[in-house]
This record gives structure tokens, C-alpha cells and sequence, in this order.
């Protein structure tokens, strides 16, 4: 519980110093979202590019979004950070990029499509085993044993990296069955029982429902993903674009990414 | 199997109609464009280190074999089942035309998540077979075999079927008068006279079978060496290293026009 209250203090504290800085911007774009009516409402679509692991979380974030502003319309992309990454840089239509880590959003900068990422959360791995646990798996030291069926996200993405630093953290060299593409395609397995035990986020776990259960990962084990944020310098209507943004950052949007597990930055 | 249609070689030499031949440029430029255009992004000055890598080998092994196996799979159950749906008639053929050709349109992710559904460990059939043996398709390279012949079979079962329909069943019927039994005439007369489109039928199997990325990935998983195929090391390394997906997907071009060149047009006139 203790843990629950430092976690809101931090939601409601980083976002207001986030926007405390950002006030010395123009008007349009610093105007936050329930600001006073007197504002000239936002009009225009935007589109939202985003990991996949922000799916839940950014589905509902923008139709709060879209309810505070009428005129206002969000579509979603969502998807690999990395194939997102390539998309913006090859010119896609995107207004505003959400990645699952820096390294991404990074190379967006670095190829001129943004500047000024802010991190709005991040994310923790949890082990996920199929509900009732049949293989009896206790930690990280479980993912040694080759008689389980033992699956991790690819090297090539976020979520297999983060999980070898972790297992290289404890000291784990594990036998793995398969290197699963993405996240989600590593938790099906696991929900469905083809898997004994993968290393997901705590919210996918959460996403998961009754499907999965978890085990925490010791906390100097464990690896925290970052997730920044950036409306993009292409953005066809940037005010919305910077209202999203800065909408994902403010109290509102933050309870709701801690609704779905996410941690504040 | 050399045999050559009559009409073959005089519609060879036949003047093209107006607007056939821009149009059939057209088609060649819009599937060749995007082929050139990899090409000239593709990593010449490093290839050779960028393809000798053990993971690629490791990955076209498990390709070449597994394509070739899920064919020889096909063609097993692939040309009599063409022969049912040509040659018989029987209340819910249609229906079974359906079904078998169903894989081509069903999104191969779809594909391989109701495969697991069906041999998976805790799978329709995959359950009780695992609890009694143990045995597991899935992770396994028998799980890929299974996957490209799921993906892939309806290639062959449909270019036979066609090909069986178009043949001329007086031979059949003339070895029936003669006293030749039923299976005798299957294999003396029916395949034979069937042969290019066998032919056709077990190399768009096998391509399709090769290119198999999604039923892969999600039934028989992505491990070097064991399930990860070339499709599947193509997708990984376009996550982090583009210059390596270009030089494997220029890899997996290569082998493939060195098996579909040398096929040339009579084997090929279904």
C-alpha cells in the first residue's frame, strides 16, 4: 500500500513540473486539457503511433482525449516501436510517437521527425506462467531447467532485451524454446499453456486477466523499460498533436496508464 | 512428362492483341520495381559477411529442408484428395473444396494460433497426445513441417485439381475397357497425364511453403537452428539491422530463382 501512495504522489507530481516547463510556450500549444473555456477549442485529427504494449492504455486515453475535445479525432497505430520507428522515418502519415523505449525514439530524433521527447512512463517484467502453474515455477533460475517450455521476446526487441539483462542479472543462462517476435505473442503462448514460463511486463500480465499468474522479478533483478513521448515536427496540426502529448502527461492521462500497470517515469 | 500440348507452340508465335503487351509490361514492371529497388538498397560491400553468418545458414537449412518436407507431405495427401474433388461426386464436396483452400485465405497468424488450438500442448488432439507420449509439434522442426504443409498444400490440391479436370478421361476409360484396376490406372494413366500440374502444383507449394512467415511464428515458435526459418530470421533482423534483412531476403531470392528458372514453361503449362 505504501508503495501505491509513492507511485500516485510521483503521477501527480512529475506531470505538473512536465508542464510547469512547457509553459513557456505559445498558447495553442500549452493548453491543457480542461483548461478554461475561454481557450479556442482544438479542432483536427491526429495520428498516434504506438507499442503495442501501449494499446489498452492509449485506446482509452484517446477516447478521453476525443470526450474533452469534440472537434478532435485520434487514430492509432499500433505496433513494434522499431517497425514504428521505420515507418516514421520513411515519411508515414504520423502526428505524434509513443515508443517502448529510448533507443527508438532516439533514432526518430536523431533523423529529424521530433524533437523534445518527454518520458510519460515505465514498465516493469514480470515472469508469466500459465494459470495453476502446472511446471511449478518459482523465479528466474527456473528458466535454466530444459525440461521446461521456456519462451522470451526476440534479442531484436525491447521486451527480449530487457529480459536477458535481467536473466544476466541473476545470473541465469536459460534454455529457451522460442524467441517470440513481440510481447503479446509471447503471453498468448503462455495463457494458452504451450508455454511453462516467458518473461512479459507487469502489464501485460495485468491485460492477461486470470489467464496468466505472475511472479515478480527481485528488484535488483529487474529491468525498468522507459517509455517517451513526442509530437512529431511533420505533425499536421501540431496544437493537437502537443495537447495529446501533454495530455498523456497530466494527472488524467497518468491515472490511467496507472490503471493499466504502468509506473510513472 | 515431356508430352506438349498441340496448340503449345503456336501460341507462342502468335501476334499479341492490342493492349495486351503494355499491359503485360506493366505487370512485369510493377512486381519487378520493388525487386530493383531492394536490390539497390541491398549492402554490397559487406554481403558475403552479412550471409555467412551462422544464424543465416542455420536458417536456410531449416527453410530448404522443411519447404521440401511439408511438399513431400502435400504431395502425399495433396494429389489424391485433387483426385476426390475432380473425379467424384459426394453430398459436401464443395464444401470440402472450401475447407482445404480455406489456409489461403485465412491470415497465416490465424493459421498457426488454430493449429495450436489443435496440436498444442494443451490442444484439441496436441493434449492427449502429449499427456500419453509427451510428444510436442510445436518448437519442434516438425512443427514448421506442419505449418507449410497447412499454409501451403491448397496450392497443389488446386493446381492438381485443374490439371486432373482438364485431362482427357477416354485414356482412363479405354485402360478400364482393357481390364487395367483402378489403382493401376491412378498410377499408369491418371498421374502421368497429370504430371505438369503435379509439377506446378509441388513448386508453388514449396514457394509458398519457403515464404511461410506467420503460421511459423506463431505455432512452431522462433528459435536458431531449430524453428527459425528464413522468413522468420528476415522479420528479426528488420527489427534492428536492415542491411542484414536485405542481404537475407536477397539469400532467400537467390535460392529461390535457382529452383524456379531452370522449371521451364512445358512444365509448367497446366
Amino acid at each position: 500500500m505504501k508503495l501505491r501512495v509513492l507511485r500516485l504522489l510521483a503521477v501527480v507530481s512529475v506531470p505538473a513540473l512536465v508542464l510547469a516547463a512547457c509553459g513557456g510556450d505559445d498558447a495553442a500549444s500549452s493548453s491543457t486539457p480542461g483548461a478554461p473555456a475561454d481557450e479556442p477549442a482544438l479542432d483536427g485529427d491526429i495520428a498516434v503511433f504506438a507499442a503495442a504494449s501501449l494499446t489498452d492504455a492509449f485506446t482509452e486515453l484517446g477516447t478521453a482525449f476525443e470526450s474533452e475535445n469534440e472537434d478532435v479525432s485520434v487514430e492509432f497505430n499500433f505496433g513494434a516501436s522499431s517497425a514504428l520507428r521505420e515507418q516514421i522515418l520513411a515519411g508515414a502519415p504520423a502526428d505524434v510517437f509513443a515508443s517502448a523505449n529510448t533507443s527508438n525514439m532516439d533514432q526518430v530524433v536523431d533523423g529529424g521527425a521530433s524533437t523534445g521527447p518527454e518520458n510519460f512512463a515505465t514498465n516493469q517484467l514480470q515472469i508469466a506462467v500459465p494459470a495453476g502453474n502446472e511446471a511449478g515455477v518459482t523465479g528466474l533460475d527456473d528458466f535454466a531447467n530444459a525440461d521446461l517450455l521456456i519462451g522470451l521476446c526476440a534479442a531484436e526487441v525491447p521486451c527480449g532485451e530487457l529480459g536477458r539483462e535481467a536473466l544476466a542479472n541473476a545470473g541465469v543462462a536459460p534454455s529457451v524454446d522460442t524467441n517470440e517476435p513481440d510481447v503479446r505473442s509471447l503471453l498468448t503462448k503462455v495463457e494458452a499453456g504451450d508455454l511453462d514460463a516467458g518473461i512479459v511486463y507487469v502489464t501485460d500480465v495485468l491485460a492477461a486477466g486470470d489467464a496468466v499468474e505472475s511472479i515478480d522479478i527481485p528488484a535488483d533483478e529487474n529491468v525498468i523499460a522507459t517509455y517517451p513521448i513526442a509530437a512529431l515536427t511533420g505533425a499536421a496540426d501540431a496544437a493537437v498533436a502537443d495537447a495529446f502529448v501533454e495530455f498523456v502527461l497530466s494527472d488524467a492521462g497518468q491515472q490511467v496508464l496507472d490503471s493499466y500497470g504502468f509506473d510513472a517515469p | 512428362m515431356n508430352r506438349r500440348r498441340p496448340g503449345a507452340r503456336r501460341a507462342k508465335q502468335q501476334r499479341a492483341p492490342w493492349l495486351v503487351l503494355p499491359l503485360a509490361a506493366a505487370a512485369v514492371a510493377y512486381v519487378a520495381v520493388p525487386f530493383v529497388a531492394l536490390l539497390q538498397r541491398a549492402p554490397w560491400s559487406n554481403l558475403s559477411d552479412l550471409v555467412g553468418r551462422p544464424v543465416v545458414i542455420d536458417a536456410l537449412r531449416l527453410s530448404m529442408t522443411t519447404a521440401l518436407a511439408a511438399t513431400g507431405i502435400a504431395l502425399l495427401l495433396g494429389i489424391p484428395l485433387a483426385w476426390v474433388l475432380a473425379r467424384t461426386r459426394f453430398p459436401g464436396r464443395s464444401a470440402a473444396r472450401a475447407l482445404v483452400i480455406l489456409p489461403m485465405v485465412l491470415p497465416p497468424v490465424v493459421g498457426g494460433a488454430a493449429l495450436l488450438f489443435a496440436f498444442g500442448r494443451r490442444g484439441l488432439l496436441g493434449g492427449p497426445v502429449y499427456d500419453s507420449t509427451g510428444f510436442l509439434l510445436p518448437f519442434s522442426m516438425w512443427g514448421v513441417v506442419a505449418a507449410n504443409t497447412f499454409v501451403a498444400m491448397p496450392f497443389l490440391v488446386l493446381t492438381v485439381e485443374s490439371g486432373l479436370r482438364a485431362a482427357d478421361p477416354r485414356y482412363e476409360d479405354a485402360a478400364a475397357t482393357l481390364g487395367a484396376s483402378r489403382s493401376m490406372i491412378f498410377r499408369r494413366i491418371t498421374v502421368p497425364h497429370a504430371a505438369p500440374s503435379i509439377i506446378a502444383g509441388a513448386v508453388l507449394c514449396w514457394a509458398r511453403a519457403l515464404g511461410e512467415f506467420g503460421a511459423t511464428v506463431t505455432f512452431a515458435g522462433n528459435l536458431q537452428g531449430r524453428t527459425q526459418t528464413m522468413p522468420l530470421a528476415v522479420f528479426l533482423a528488420l527489427e534492428s539491422d536492415r542491411d542484414a534483412a536485405i542481404a537475407l531476403s536477397l539469400v532467400l531470392i537467390a535460392v529461390s530463382l535457382a529452383v524456379l528458372l531452370p522449371l521451364r514453361d512445358r512444365w509448367l503449362s497446366v
